[in-house]
């Protein structure tokens, strides 16, 4: 009998294992050593069908173009008009997204509206009350009324141009707020009422309100004490999209706000923001049947957002039947959140340009979602609106440039029949058919 | 005194009427007769004004009030003066879920009890209860004083911050992170004052304080199961 050689056997290349990966084991040791869950800013990072997986056609015979630096090709759209003797009129589709003062320092609030009035769009409040600055800098402004209520008076809710009420996010449907001890400067702390330096919990339902009967109660107190000028929003997070738009319009909304897991949040845990919630993708169509349903599409606004990035993006959502985007952390990047030329402060922070989230702990090298006085002085509002003007300018163009090429003089004129999906699930999700096909995967009567 | 039958002018008249007043208004004193349950009665008011509302009312009355005095002479729905952020409302009868929810300031008295959640996240206000109170009340509550007659429902003052919970009767059981705490001559001030204000026969020393113990104030992985 011949023995083998042990040096002679084949040696197999190390393999890492799918399920317990180099991400999920670091996971696991992290919890090990802090026993606490992971906490985090953003949005669902994980790979999710998209507006990515749509393909607008454009124009054929039987479709014509319209030409591009000639013929128009509209962006404006009105929300509020239902119940609202003065309903928001905007000049572009994209408008900014609630984030609130204490996650994000008072530049760039001012920032934002800067940014925001420039392009002709609104910006929001968010938890934690309205600013001076953004009041001050924001042509439009729309005002949330959050479970929380923290900074929420009569004073503000009357100097605002729409009241947004906000029951859930799409990064956390059902999760109410955090802000952690570090980001409450004596400002957050006293625009909140509470003590210095603590953690400050946000409600995650409301202290007055809970149901859709409640619910037309609630917006029937706020139209009495706003006189009934002003439109009232619902935002929803992207949990039972058919459902819930329908009880927010029932129960009186002018416009609805649904916001799809991708949705940036400033601080919560992280398997919240992986494992609740749908993506942007799926929750549109059955919102816009709900409105359908009701007669109310087009009359009651659907404002869509959670990962929009681009003009593409925008195109793809009205085409499938929003009124309008609001955008949260592609504007913040706009402002210079993530950028590459402060890698070194990053990666002493253990992270990298792109990956830092940590945004709860008020350390941003970019000065955006911080308090703390010396890293806020870097951040420029005046630069940093002048950037996020360009940027919605080129969203827009982008929208237009796509919906030209449709032959439509309205975005609002792009329609399902202008798209195709490159893969069944998004296929299925937006319900349009396969790239290349007639086949609605899920829809009865059609096929391959 | 202006009177108005409310089921002949309509809500919106009737708030509009009222939110008309401005400062110096030479109309101080209001009447609100057939109030029938209806909803956001006088919510939104910013003036020094005195409305009494005849009959019970519907949910949130007196919402986010400045300035005014309202008088309910009856019972009082859901959310009643809730964000109320001066002035004084004063509930002859009971009040359902919610009262004064978010309050930053002002004086809201119930003559009779109040429901669940009474004071919940309350942030300033000042509420004065002659009779009992539900569970869940002062739940997240910021700052301000709740003062209680009768006896508290379960989980009294669960997660609240720095309200001052002030209760003579029994507490059936207290929220997570409040504990019962010295009563100091300051909070006897505090107390005998707005007994007084409240029209409330009693006496500060009769009551017992409790507020947060704070410990749950910046999370400890030792303090999970609390939360
Ligand atoms: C830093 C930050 C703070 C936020 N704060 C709030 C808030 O106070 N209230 C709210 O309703 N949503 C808040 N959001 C969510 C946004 O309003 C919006 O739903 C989300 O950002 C949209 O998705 P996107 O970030 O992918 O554009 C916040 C988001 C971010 C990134």
């Amino acid at each position: 009998m011949t023995k083998t050689d042990p040096k002679r056997i084949p040696q197999t290349t190390p393999r890492q294992s799918a399920t317990f990966s180099q991400d999920v084991n670091s996971d696991i040791r992290r919890a090990a050593a802090t026993g606490i869950y992971d906490i985090r800013g953003g949005g669902a990072k994980r790979k999710l069908p998209t507006f990515d997986d749509l393909l607008f056609m454009g124009a054929s015979i039987s479709r014509y173009p319209l030409e591009g630096y000639r013929e128009k090709c509209d962006t404006s759209v009105t929300i509020g008009g239902l119940h609202a003797e003065n309903p928001i009129h905007l000049d572009i589709p994209i408008t900014i997204a609630g984030m609130s003062f204490g996650a994000l320092s008072g530049p760039a609030k001012e920032a934002l509206g800067r940014g925001a009035s420039a392009a002709g769009t609104s910006t929001t409040t968010g938890d934690g009350g309205m600013t001076a600055e953004e009041r001050g800098h924001s042509n439009k402004l729309v005002y949330q009324y959050l479970p929380s209520r923290y900074g929420m008076n009569p004073d503000d809710l009357r100097r605002a141009d729409a009241i947004e009420i906000v029951v859930g996010q799409g990064a956390k449907p059902g999760g109410g707020g955090m802000l952690l001890g570090q980001k409450i400067s004596d400002r957050v702390a006293e625009m909140r009422n509470l003590p210095k330096g603590i953690d400050q919990r946000s409600a995650c339902r409301h202290p007055d309100w809970t149901g859709p009967d409640d619910l037309e109660i609630k917006i029937l107190e706020l139209r009495e004490i706003t006189g009934w000028k002003v439109p009232i929003y619902v935002k929803v997070a992207g949990a039972r999209p058919y459902y819930d738009v329908t009880l927010a319009v029932k129960a009186g909304a002018d416009a609805v706000v649904l916001d799809g897991m991708q949705g940036g949040t400033a601080a919560t845990q992280d398997v919240f923001i992986e494992h609740v919630g749908q993506p942007t993708l799926a929750i549109i169509r059955p919102a816009v049947q709900a409105l359908q349903d009701l007669g109310m599409h087009r009359k009651v606004q659907l404002i869509l957002s959670g990962g929009i990035r681009s003009g593409a993006d925008v195109a793809k959502a009205m085409a499938l039947g929003a009124d309008a985007v609001a955008i949260g952390t592609a504007a913040l990047i706009a402002l210079g959140d993530n950028d590459p030329k402060y890698e070194a402060e990053y990666n002493a922070l253990g992270t990298t340009a792109g990956a830092y989230d940590d945004w709860h702990e008020g350390r941003d090298p970019a000065g955006i979602t911080t308090q703390d006085p010396e890293l806020m002085a870097r951040f420029d509002p005046i630069e940093g609106g002048r950037r996020l003007k360009n940027y919605l300018k080129v969203m827009t163009l982008e929208a237009q440039t796509i919906a030209r090429a449709c032959g439509k003089n309205h975005l609002h004129n792009l329609e399902p029949e202008d798209l195709v999906a490159l893969t069944m699930e998004a296929a299925a999700m937006a319900q349009i058919p396969l790239a290349g096909t007639n086949w609605y995967p899920g829809k009865p009567g059609t096929s391959y | 005194m202006q009177t108005i039958d409310l089921e002949k002018t309509g809500l919106r008249e009737t708030n509009k009427m009222l939110h008309a007043q401005a400062a110096n208004t030479n109309q101080t004193a209001w009447e609100i007769v057939n109030a029938k349950g209806a909803h956001a009665i006088a919510c939104g008011l910013d003036a020094p004004i005195e409305v009494t509302v005849k009959g019970s009312t519907g949910y949130y009355c007196a919402g986010m009030n400045q300035q005014a005095t309202i008088n309910i002479h009856g019972s009082a729905g859901p959310g009643t003066a809730e964000n109320m952020m001066s002035g004084k409302v004063v509930v002859e009868g009971d009040a359902s879920q919610y009262a004064g929810a978010t309050g930053h300031g002002g004086l809201l008295v119930i003559k009779g009890n109040a429901s669940s959640r009474c004071g919940i996240s309350m942030k300033g206000i000042n509420i004065v209860v002659h009779g009992n109170i539900g569970h869940m009340s002062a739940f997240m509550a910021q700052s301000g004083n709740l003062v209680v007659l009768g006896d508290a429902g379960d989980a009294l003052g669960d997660s609240c911050y720095e309200a001052r919970l002030f209760v003579r009767g029994m507490v059936k059981s207290l929220g997570a992170d409040c504990e019962k705490k010295e009563m100091r001559p300051e909070h006897l001030e505090i107390l005998r004052a707005l007994l007084a204000e409240a029209g409330a026969d009693a006496k500060p020393e009769e009551f017992t304080r409790y507020g947060s113990a704070r410990n749950l104030y910046n999370f400890d992985v030792d303090n999970a199961s609390a939360y």
